[in-house]
């Protein structure tokens, strides 16, 4: 079985977000970028149908060469190979040609990748890659267990789940509780360095939609303190001043 | 040339946050000079589908097929682009849901559509197609200016408060053409959470931590919740140590919600709990910590023991 991750490099959840360039880009001073946090259950799934089955597992970054840490950390974690798409992944039918690209040409059992980016929350690529290949997608995907060439797979529904079955080849949308994210141990470390990371031009259309600006929202006033003994307070200022019950 | 939006069924009634959409689609489609048409598939009675027409649709497309009578990404997004295609629709507008992001994923990919999802106020339309959206789940805001023929706006919930009026809409039935390819993927079987409020659809949320050290616990929450018929919540933590289900998680890497009132109790307010909720209109925050970070973000506060401070404010709920 051959398994394709899709990963994202983006800020470190616990990241202040701040722009520059008159709200044009990204403040990146100080900024940590990690494995999309979804995209890092895809890929610790991956590794443990790997590890139980002896698929292999490439993973695929569209994005610029500042991604390459996390990349190498994604090999350090268990990925056989990897494929960087040079290119700033601002557009998610952009992105998701870039990864069909490379489907095509490779024939994969398996595409994962996490339902969203923590950037942008599109959440959009895994279905438009889908389209292209006319290949089923499913998000967002809770387990997955493979079956000879079916998955079976939970997805969350609004306020529940639901079981389904599908045959591969598939592309899936992940999220907790697939599986536990893994950390990679100097092994890993020391072999990422030497696991083929290739270089991909990108390919495709012009960008339908780009960004003309970005914004923060404005703070939120002071916080109106209520002594814990007169808590039915509470109460009556939500009813008579916010309004909200 | 109609704007088209898809509303939603839950169980044969609109859903609130598809009447937004029908709303926001209605106020889109009168910038563009043009009619705002409803696509609502599977299976709700004439009064329910016309009901439309309160929220601004002028017409109402409705596809039965008893194929189509269980929620389908795929399915729903050919049916949707069908719709898109006969009314001429250059405009698609949907509220956010688990169902609307698989099919709206699809849809793009079907009509090589421009997409902005969160989108949280209406177009601006004074130099080409530019939208505001929630991104950085919630930490800043991006426009986007929309290039492609094809136009989706995914909205989010509570981004808009609709105005109804005493219309009607005329229904219309519609056949898509379905293959089989749109049903390869096969429901076994669907649980759903019991309880009269759904966290997604809540406008009012009471939601724990680990303050409330464990999930025997949670009758206290239950309790406030039930009593304001608010929906419950819970943090990572909570969600990771089974106390509560995972369809409970707000934050970072679970629900995002934008409820008009959300109460967080024993919770500290990491930046990737506060992620998930910051778009909510009011925040109180209960924690006997006076220095738990949450309070920052909070409109009103209580630093007190939950034990203490949430069965009298059910008893002050009560008592209104």
């Amino acid at each position: 079985m051959k398994i394709l991750v899709c990963v994202t490099s983006v800020p470190d959840t616990t990241t202040k977000i701040a722009f520059t360039d008159n709200n044009t880009k990204l403040n990146k001073a100080g900024v940590t970028f990690i494995t999309g946090p979804y995209d890092d259950y895809a890929l610790a799934r991956a590794v443990e149908l790997k590890e139980k089955t002896g698929a292999s597992v490439t993973v695929l970054n569209v994005g610029e060469a500042d991604a390459e840490p996390v990349i190498r950390k994604c090999l350090a974690i268990g990925a056989d190979d990897a494929i960087r798409v040079n290119a700033e992944p601002t557009d998610a039918y952009f992105v998701a040609e870039q990864i069909a690209a490379i489907a095509k040409e490779n024939s994969y059992d398996l595409i994962l990748m996490g339902r969203e980016s923590i950037d942008y929350n599109g959440g959009q690529v895994h279905g438009i890659v889908g389209e292209m290949l006319g290949l089923p997608s499913i998000s967002p995907v809770m387990q997955l267990d493979i079956d000879g060439d079916t998955a079976k797979i939970t997805r969350e529904i609004e306020g529940g789940k639901e079981q389904l079955e599908a045959k591969l080849p598939l592309i899936l949308g992940c999220q907790e509780p697939i599986a536990e994210w893994k950390i990679p141990n100097m092994r890993g470390i020391m072999t990422a360095r030497t696991k083929p990371l290739k270089l991909v031009e990108p390919t495709g259309t012009d960008k339908l939609t780009t960004v003309a600006s970005y914004e923060l929202p404005a703070p939120r006033g002071a916080v109106k303190m209520i002594k814990a003994e007169e808590a039915e307070t509470l109460i009556q200022l939500l009813h008579n001043e916010a309004k909200v019950i | 040339m109609s704007v088209l939006i898809f509303a939603e069924l839950d169980e044969g009634k609109i859903r609130k946050s598809s009447q937004e959409a029908i709303f926001y689609g209605a106020q889109v489609a009168e910038k563009l000079g043009t009619q705002a048409t409803a696509i609502v598939i599977g299976q709700a009675d004439d009064s329910e589908l016309a009901s439309a027409g309160r929220f601004g649709a002028g017409k109402v497309l409705h596809a039965a097929d008893a194929k189509l009578n269980e929620p389908n990404g795929m399915a729903y997004a050919t049916a949707v682009a069908a719709a898109a295609q006969q009314e001429g629709s250059k405009v698609i507008v949907l509220a956010k849901s688990s169902l609307a992001d698989a099919m709206t994923a699809r849809l793009a990919g079907k009509l090589k559509a421009g997409l902005a999802a969160n989108v949280i106020e209406l177009p601006d339309l004074s130099n080409g197609f530019r939208v505001k959206s929630s991104i950085y789940t919630g930490k800043a805001f991006a426009y986007n200016d929309l290039k492609a023929d094809v136009k989706i706006l995914a909205i989010k919930k509570n981004t808009v408060s609709p105005v109804e009026s005493e219309a009607t809409a005329p229904v219309e039935a519609f056949n898509p053409s379905l293959s089989d390819a749109d049903f390869v993927i096969s429901v076994k079987s669907t649980e759903k959470a019991s309880g009269d409020v759904l966290l997604p659809e809540a406008d009012l949320v009471v939601s724990a931590g680990r303050g409330l050290k464990g999930p025997e616990n949670w009758g206290i929450v239950e309790e406030l919740a039930n009593t304001l018929h608010a929906a419950t919540a819970c943090s990572k933590p909570v969600s990771d140590l089974d106390w509560r289900p995972h369809s409970e998680h707000v934050g970072q890497t679970g629900l995002k919600i934008s409820p008009n009132l959300y109460i967080a109790c024993g919770i500290s307010g990491a930046i990737q709990h506060l992620a998930g909720v910051n778009s909510s209109k009011v925040i109180v925050v209960i924690n006997k910590d006076p220095d738990a970070p949450f309070f920052k973000s909070a409109d009103y506060g209580i630093v007190g023991d939950v034990f203490d401070v949430l069965p009298r404010l059910t008893k002050a709920v009560k008592a209104l």
